[in-house]
């Protein structure tokens, strides 16, 4: 039945018809909310279609890690809660959430979009850590390329909270108008490999078909600023190509939501 | 004594609403009484018919009763048989002897018939107060489904998708030029081409969304002539009623 | 101390402006929003569903589980970790507790009713709100009940009684901290938990008023309730 399903799916795409009657390089609608949660110093909701994923940030201040004793920290964690999908379980983060929270992180990491240099405080002694936690609240697919906007949305809704004597944060007070040194905006692209078609943003029935992805973050620019291939089936050099291509038309398209 | 009906027919109630207050009511499924008031024992709509009031239940998972035709979902091979996942609290067992009109002699490979993923159109047969629920394929129109998709609704919108004589769902059938097939646990077969399949699930979804509202046979009809260019007739449809279409040569994916 | 104005203004037995919508976890068996003031609670149901590990299952009858949790970036000051923790498992239970009477699940042998509360921001009368949003959810997802559940959190700050205490009437040095929940036809009280200092006469008050704010908070949760099945 595995092999019949698939065979369905091949069978929509090579009409170039999606299971909702989209096109296979079409994203579903994209929303995304600001400042869902007075609790956060920065956080947002990104509905993708039906999927939705909530993103929150939470700053404090910290003594730098050793060796980098001149940048702030940045922490990226992601949970499927069981509340989104009647197959996750509540507990510690597994495999998925885990990939899902490390891609994320990559992305915003090593496109430096966070200049964490200018995270500091007291060179060597007290520093920002910026916390990211992204929640997934409804999964009907597509949940990487969701939870990296997300946690880009809150960093971008993030405003810096009042220091008190000590340099900790003083949750408190009010916050002020600064928001964090946020200079590039990376969004997450996967494109998933089916037979010998390409789509974007599966639906839940069309991910259990999936043979392939590629997870493709971008800049502004257009650049490449982290990849992440999963699936269980190999992919060719001609495949990345076309997958990067694939991402790089499609990122304006996340952008244009934020 | 006040005799007083308190909820509207077709008003949606809540749990533990009192929705009457007199003794000459009847309470019906979905109600009780208490002294002498009616409550509505859960969240629904309202069906007032003389002295009897009932619920009609808007949510709620899908509890096999005997004969309901369902889509089961083979989960498990077992010794003499298999479980089938039915979309219900409850998994299914499907016995050697419900399987097929063919023999099945001890010791087979009973992969040959049925294997985990497969799914098919089945009927329950015995519900036992513990839950133990048992469903066969003998019988007409049931079969193993081969290709097309199956997709999920409410349970207790299942009779409006059908209606009245499979009227609803003979429409959408004749606009998208798809083969519907319905089970009562919420889960639907469906096989046509691309563009009809995601017409037909955009309408069955239309249907559970809009099942308690009035009119929608008319609604159903010119949506799916606007939709399909297809002009559908809201008729009692008997030859297209929730029996299965007899079996078929299966015919999926010619081109792959 | 006199405690004349309250810190935002309301009246001591005014409720904080309040939100429902029912229905806002399309995979869920049943789902509610609940939100009261800044604490919103997000309530989603699966079940009656099978139930695993078997050691766990009751032949005699389906049985209730709550998960109740704060999000990551929920809380009034620093993060909170993931994993809850004794307090989340603590509130889970009386959440529980508030809730299990309304329910009869004999009909559900060996299942479970998962529900599961996450909070996404909070400002005092967490628990409070979560027995008012799962209760919707339970409801929407279908079950028999003999009744809703409304839940408030009432409280002394220093000489008066108050009801829907936000954080900072909850952490008032002086001042005690009382969440009831009642069923709103029979008016019988499910959850009753206070910390702080009262005389018998002051609990007797809260309770009283917490009953008569839980008639508000009922009709907040029938609207939500009703309004999911409008056509919009």
């Amino acid at each position: 039945m595995q092999k019949e399903s698939k065979a369905h799916l091949l069978r929509a795409l090579a009409k170039n018809v999606r299971y909702d009657g989209r096109k296979a390089l079409e994203y579903r609608p994209v929303t995304v909310e600001y400042g869902i949660s007075e609790s956060a110093e920065g956080s947002a909701r990104v509905r993708i279609g039906g999927t939705e994923v909530m993103a929150g940030v939470k700053l404090e201040t910290n003594t730098p890690y050793p060796d980098t004793p001149d940048q702030g920290n940045l922490m990226v964690n992601a949970e499927l809660m069981a509340l989104s999908n009647p197959a996750f379980e509540p507990g510690p983060p597994g495999e998925q959430a885990t990939e899902i929270a490390r891609v994320v992180d990559r992305a915003v990491r090593e496109s430096k979009s966070i200049d964490v240099h200018k995270l500091v405080i007291k060179p060597g002694e007290k520093v920002w850590a910026v916390n990211i936690d992204i929640c997934t609240i409804n999964d009907e697919g597509g949940l990487q390329d969701a939870a990296c906007l997300a946690a880009l949305a809150a960093l971008k809704n993030t405003r810096l909270p009042k220091l008190n004597e000590n340099d900790d944060v003083d949750y408190d007070a009010e916050k002020t108008k600064e928001g964090l040194p946020l200079s590039k905006q990376p969004v997450e692209v996967t494109v998933i490999k089916v037979g010998e078609h390409f789509f974007v943003d599966a639906l839940s029935e069309e991910e259990k078909s999936i043979e392939a992805r590629l997870t493709v973050a971008v800049t502004e620019k257009g650049t490449v600023c982290a990849l992440q291939k999963g699936g269980a089936l190999p992919l060719s050099v001609e495949d990345i190509d076309k997958m990067i291509d694939i991402a790089q038309k499609l990122a304006p398209t996340l952008r244009k939501a934020l | 004594m006040t005799e007083e009906v308190l909820a509207k027919d077709k008003e949606i109630v809540v749990p533990g609403e009192i929705v009457a207050v007199g003794m000459s009511f009847l309470p019906g499924k979905g109600t009780y009484r208490e002294e002498d008031k009616i409550v509505a024992q859960r969240l629904g709509m309202m069906s007032v018919e003389g002295k009897v009031i009932k619920l009609i239940p808007l949510s709620g998972r899908y509890l096999p009763k005997l004969k309901d035709r369902i889509v089961g979902k083979v989960i498990d091979v077992l010794l003499t048989g298999w479980r089938m996942e039915i979309n219900s609290p409850y998994s299914a067992v499907m016995t050697l002897k419900d399987a097929t009109s063919e023999f099945i002699p001890r010791g087979a490979d009973l992969t040959q018939y049925y294997c985990i993923g497969d799914c098919v159109v089945c009927q329950v047969v015995n519900v036992t107060s513990q839950k133990l629920i048992d469903v066969s394929m003998k019988g007409p129109g049931l079969r193993k489904l081969r290709g097309g998709r199956i997709i999920e609704v409410s349970a207790q919108k299942v009779p409006r998708i059908i209606g009245k004589d499979g009227s609803m769902v003979g429409m959408i059938k004749q606009a998208t030029k798809c083969e519907i097939i319905v089970g009562q646990n919420g889960w639907i077969w469906l096989e046509g081409e691309p563009e009809g399949e995601v017409i037909a699930v955009k309408a069955i979804k239309k249907v559970e969304e809009e099942a308690h509202l009035g009119g929608l046979t008319d609604r159903m009809a010119a949506w799916l002539e606007k939709e399909t260019g297809v002009k559908v007739s809201p008729q009692a449809q008997p030859e297209q009623s929730e029996e299965a279409p007899q079996q078929h040569p299966h015919h999926f994916g010619g081109s792959q | 101390m006199s405690y004349t104005k309250r810190f935002d203004g309301r009246g001591f037995e005014e409720l904080r402006p309040m939100s429902a919508k029912v229905g806002i976890i399309p995979r869920a068996d049943g789902s509610a929003m609940f939100k009261t003031g800044k604490t919103t609670a997000l309530a989603a149901v699966y079940g009656p569903r099978d139930l695993h590990p078997k050691f766990m299952q009751n032949p005699e009858t389906g049985i209730l589980r709550i998960f109740y949790n704060m999000m990551p970036f929920s809380g009034h000051g620093e993060r909170v970790r993931p994993g809850g923790g004794r307090r989340s498992k603590e509130i889970s239970m009386v959440i529980q507790n508030a809730i299990l009477p309304v329910l009869d699940l004999k009909d559900y042998p060996n299942a479970v009713v998962d529900v599961f509360v996450e909070l996404p921001q909070t400002d005092a009368g967490t628990r409070c709100a979560a027995i008012t949003a799962a209760a919707m959810a339970l409801a929407d997802a279908g079950l028999e009940m003999k009744d809703l559940v409304c839940a408030v959190a009432a409280g002394r700050v220093e000489d008066k009684i108050v009801i829907d205490l936000n954080y900072y009437e909850d952490s008032h040095e002086d001042g005690a901290d009382l969440p009831v929940a009642v069923l709103p036809n029979s008016g019988k009280v499910t959850l009753l938990q206070m910390d702080g200092d009262m005389t018998k006469e002051q609990i007797k008050e809260c309770i009283t008023k917490a009953k008569e704010a839980c008639k508000k908070i009922y009709e907040v949760q029938k609207a939500a309730l009703k309004e999911r099945f409008v056509k919009r």
